[in-house]
């Protein structure tokens, strides 16, 4: 027996221990985070989600974890370890881990892995994400209602379709609360560094923006806006409550756990199977933390009132009329974007300055 | 595009925070070089002050003794460098790489439990007089003490190197560590004290970014700041002075890109943050090119071991 | 009182017998640190130091402990060649991100010719870049005595933005929804730098670090170069009187640490990392220094110091998920291992007395 098949072999054992697409009466889930769990953000999230899952199905199911996996050799390594460990569903939580995930999920056709905000799927590898959007339309809403200087600091971490699409779903509510509203976008080129953060938040505030938001994961801009006096910011991923009322007045939090719960819950059922799962407001996964009193009670009002529209789908945040920055039209009087151009977005909405660096 | 939405003065203040944790680092490094001895662990230690500091402050409720403890932190930290380099002679540039190594899990484990939480809030100092100038006294004049405390850093250390005979004991042990030997002096002694002089200021950068600048604690939070406070030192060509302009350049360059694209400027960042470290590069070789020792202020000794062999 | 004698050459002895004590101190005081975290000592030792070798999935973990060593033997040993010599390239980290833009940039250039003349020269274009990185320090240390431990540390800096920047614009897969990084060479066999055999981890920067190292031996023990190298480490004055010509030996430590440093940067790429992204390099170039010095900047000491390293990362990943241990506590006994390697060191270039301490 040469070397080769001895592999074989044993993932084939593995995979076999895990006695696929059956009930079952434990299972072992296995969570590749890409940060520590103490970055009090993505993964502190995604952490919270791990433990809940512990919480709900107590003895019968074992988690597993490893933290700061950089993305790339070692992540292949990670997920194979842990499949060779015995796990039977494998959480991959960043973009980064796609090829990764599809690598080794091509080698343990047993045990199931979901990817995170990915797009490449296999028979055994399911993709899951949040319609982090739809929260924001409700941050712009609420920054367009108490803005003063009619200025609005947005912190992006990468210029990719994800961070694009929240920024032109806050401009679009922003912009319809209030018509004179202005954003200014600091690219960071991290999703995490809180002493640049912060120093991005300080650059925005000084050039007059009074509402933050942001979509890196430290809580440094909050500590910039409240150091600044009138400023608000809002959570991102994270509820950040230790900042509410001032300067946090609202947030949108990452809610992986009913997911988690779900989907470990249909290994032990023997129902799991691959699809793509973009959930939203609706579903629970994206949650508006509480909006504090610092809200005029009418905008507050409003922004719930959203919240709950887009949660029963009776609104989409990008509904039509848009238009395109460059003037062109995009969606038609009461048009719906499709998923599928949300998925790729690479352009501002009219109205939005500055360019889309690449 | 909107230039004029930037203010120079409230740029420079700006600055002048975003810079003091890499001039406070970098001043110590400076000292510990002239000593003749490279210690690369800054960023250990750095992330290890940032923890000190914010778990002391924290528990203490007061920042004043969370920057006490972060120095003191910094320095036991430095100290591990300065026993494995100047007692048992091992290699400097290994020796400090594993410091950073360790610093970095070492400040993680401490800090598991204070993730979340908000540190004491540190109060700006109102110069009386001075902060009262219209405009320029507010930019310039009402920071938190630190602010000030680093620029005092910078003189003190300058005033010490020039004129006192204990900078000049030091200066001469980084020259050559054999003939400050010869003529007595402790050469071993001298150089722990300035690792762990090196060792407390970094401490001391590292709790300016925990519990000031952020403020808050996460791990692996100095994101690199320490390898910028090298460079810085070699810009500076070993002047305090200089170390000042330096720190305030570096982080100026980050500041100001972040303000240019707060301002709608479309600029590219990658080209912008490497700029610092190319003019390093020039500063490097303009003064390498002028042979004059004088003009490279290097210290002689720098990075090789010293052992008394008689 | 504790004095130090020079021993007149190192102790064999104590050179085979140092390595061996520093991992049973690391065990020991790992132990402990694992008591006080609330783990079972004996159970996490194990889980790093034997499982990866020995225990049930040894068949996976012994083929990736080479993955793992490869780019930082590679690196290590045109590293140490010039360390010997007193010439301090700590810039290998920048080399190897400039030799793995480079060759995958050449690669991915003919996307998607199949051709196999692409690999070879995809190698040399990444050595290529490695060398040219590396010959900034060379140049400006021959012509006007700059210091290389700064222009290359430096150097790192800029090769660490100039990454960001194609990852995210020049390389930037046109097919990867805008997100930041090159096309996945899996994606692309006649650029993959693929496993030779899967199960053992070997592709070819393995069996690169594998020649380099005979390479090395060879250069140092027989070649009249490794002579050079040793005497001008040695004192190189007495260099000098031997003919050295330091100028040609500054180019020539630098530019073959400088090739080394970038075809590692292209393995890595093209194969187990499998694109260019803006955090692909995780630090092998400065982790590599380390292992050089502890294999003692011997080309078969930083063999197995590679392995050892490489072992201390696998064990630890597994001892995460396995035990739960925090990924903190790995790198603090990653960083224990080298103090006490660093520190029992002196035992093999001193002699330790009893005694009265000579004014010191």
């Amino acid at each position: 027996m040469n070397r080769r098949s001895i592999l074989a072999g044993a993932v084939l054992a593995v995979g076999l221990a895990g006695t696929a697409f059956a009930q079952q009466d434990k299972v072992k889930a296995g969570f590749i985070f890409v940060g520590p769990i103490g970055d009090g953000g993505w993964t502190y999230e995604h952490n919270k989600a791990r433990l809940a899952v512990e919480e709900e199905f107590g003895d019968k199911v074992e988690t597993v974890y490893q933290e700061s996996v950089p993305e790339g050799a070692d992540a292949e390594r990670a997920l194979t370890q842990m499949a060779l460990g015995g796990a039977d569903i494998i959480f991959t939580t960043s973009f980064g881990y796609m090829d990764p995930t599809i690598n080794v999920a091509k080698k343990f056709p047993n045990v199931k892995f979901e990817h995170a905000t990915g797009f490449k799927r296999a028979d055994n590898a399911a993709t899951y994400g949040a319609r982090f959007y739809e929260g924001r339309a409700i941050q712009g809403l609420i920054a367009g209602n108490i803005t003063k200087s009619n200025k609005i600091g947005y912190i992006g971490s990468f210029p990719i379709p994800e961070v694009i699409r929240g920024i032109n779903s806050a401009f679009i509510h922003a912009k319809k609360a209030n018509p004179d509203v202005e954003f200014s976008i600091i690219w960071a080129y991290t999703w995490f560094d809180p002493a640049k953060e912060a120093d991005a938040a300080t650059a925005l505030i000084e050039q007059g923006a009074d509402v933050i938001l942001q979509h890196t994961d430290s809580t440094a801009p909050h500590a910039a806006a409240e150091k600044a006096g009138n400023v608000y910011a809002f959570g991102q991923a994270s509820d950040m409550a230790e900042y509410a009322p001032m300067p946090r007045v609202s947030s949108i939090i990452d809610n992986w756990a009913p997911y988690y719960i779900e989907r470990v819950g249909a290994v032990l059922d023997g129902t799991w199977e691959s699809k793509d799962t973009w959930g939203g407001i609706g579903s629970g996964m994206v949650e508006i933390g509480e909006i504090s009193d610092i809200v005029p009670e009418e905008v507050r009002t409003q922004a719930l009132a959203l919240r709950d529209q887009i949660a029963s789908g009776e609104y989409h945040p990008f509904t039509g009329p848009i238009n395109k920055q460059d003037g062109s039209a995009w969606l038609a009087e009461g048009e719906t974007a499709d998923d599928g151009t949300l998925l790729g977005m690479d352009f501002y909405v009219e109205g939005l300055t500055g360019d889309i660096p690449n | 595009m909107d230039l004029s939405s930037i203010n120079p003065l409230i740029l420079l203040a700006s600055i002048m925070v975003a810079s003091t944790p890499i001039l406070l680092a970098a001043i110590g490094e400076m000292v510990c070089e002239k000593s003749g001895v490279l210690n690369l662990g800054v960023e250990g230690m750095m992330i290890t002050g940032a923890v000190c500091g914010f778990v002391v402050a924290v528990e203490t409720g007061s920042p004043a003794i969370g920057f006490v403890a972060a120095a003191l932190g910094g320095a036991v930290l430095s100290l591990l460098f300065g026993i494995l380099t100047q007692y048992l002679l091992s290699n400097q540039v290994a020796t400090g790489l594993a410091l950073t190594l360790f610093g970095l899990g070492l400040s993680a484990l401490i800090g598991q439990g204070y993730v979340g939480i908000k540190a004491p809030v540190t109060a700006d100092v109102n110069i009386p007089l001075l902060s009262d100038i219209p405009v320029i006294g507010r930019i310039v004049f009402q920071h938190d003490l630190m602010v000030y405390f680093s620029i005092a850093l910078i003189a003190g250390v300058w005033a010490f190197l020039k004129f006192t005979r204990a900078g000049l004991v030091l200066r001469a042990v980084g020259e050559s560590h054999d003939a400050a030997h010869a003529l007595g002096y402790q050469v071993v002694l001298i150089r722990l004290l300035a690792i762990m002089f090196g060792g407390a200021c970094a401490g001391l950068g590292g709790a300016y970014v925990s519990l000031i600048r952020v403020p808050q604690w996460t791990e692996g939070m100095t994101a690199g700041a320490g390898w910028i406070a090298l460079a810085i030192v070699v810009f500076a060509s070993w002047r305090p002075w200089r170390v000042l302009i330096g720190a305030y350049l570096f982080g100026g360059v980050t500041v100001l890109q972040l303000n240019l694209q707060a301002a709608g400027v479309a600029i590219p960042v990658e080209y912008l943050s490497m700029s610092p470290y190319l003019i390093t590069i020039l500063v490097l070789v303009i003064m390498s090119a002028n042979r004059s020792r004088a003009a490279l202020g290097a210290p002689a000794a720098l990075g090789r071991v010293f052992h008394a062999s008689h | 009182m504790l004095t130090l004698e020079k021993r007149p050459s190192p102790s064999r002895m104590w050179t085979l017998l140092t390595p061996p004590l520093a991992v049973v101190l690391t065990m020991i005081a790992g132990g402990i640190l694992f008591a006080f975290l609330g783990k079972n000592p004996v159970e996490s030792i194990r889980t790093i130091f034997w499982d990866p070798v020995f225990g049930e999935f040894a068949f996976y973990y012994r083929g990736q402990l080479l993955v793992k060593a490869a780019p930082l033997i590679l690196i290590a040993i045109g590293l140490s060649l010039g360390f010997r010599a007193g010439i301090w390239n700590i810039g290998a980290e920048g080399q190897y991100i400039v030799g793995a833009i480079c060759g995958a940039g050449i690669g991915l250039a003919f996307y998607p010719t199949e051709n196999p003349l692409i690999f070879p020269l995809m190698i040399f274009a990444g050595a290529l870049g490695g060398w040219a990185w590396a010959m900034i320090p060379a140049t400006l240390k021959v012509m006007f005595g700059t210091n290389e431990i700064l222009v290359s540390l430096m150097l790192v800096y800029v090769a660490e933005s100039m990454l960001a920047s194609v990852s995210s614009s020049l390389l930037r897969n046109p097919e990867g929804m805008g997100f930041p990084g090159s096309r996945n060479f899996k994606d692309f066999p006649a650029a993959h730098n693929d496993y030779l055999i899967e199960s053992a981890g070997i592709h070819w920067g393995v069996v690169a670090a594998f020649i380099a190292v005979i390479f090395a031996y060879v250069l140092l023990s027989r070649h009249i170069l490794g002579f050079q190298i040793r005497v001008t480490g040695q004192s190189p004055r007495a260099a000098r009187f031997a003919g050295v010509n330091p100028s040609r030996l500054i180019l020539f430590c630098l530019g073959t640490s400088g090739a080394l440093a970038g075809m590692a940067g292209m393995f890595e790429v093209t194969g187990p990392a499998g694109q260019i992204s803006i955090d692909f390099n995780s630090g092998y170039g400065f982790t590599a220094i380390i292992v050089a010095f502890l294999g003692r900047l011997h080309p078969v000491g930083i063999l197995l110091a590679g392995l050892l390293m490489a072992l201390t990362y696998i064990g630890g990943e597994a001892a995460q998920s396995t035990l739960g241990l925090p990924a903190a506590a790995i790198q603090l006994l990653q960083g224990m291992l080298l103090f006490f390697l660093l520190a029992v060191d002196v035992l093999t270039n001193f002699r330790i007395r009893f005694g009265k301490t000579e004014a010191a």
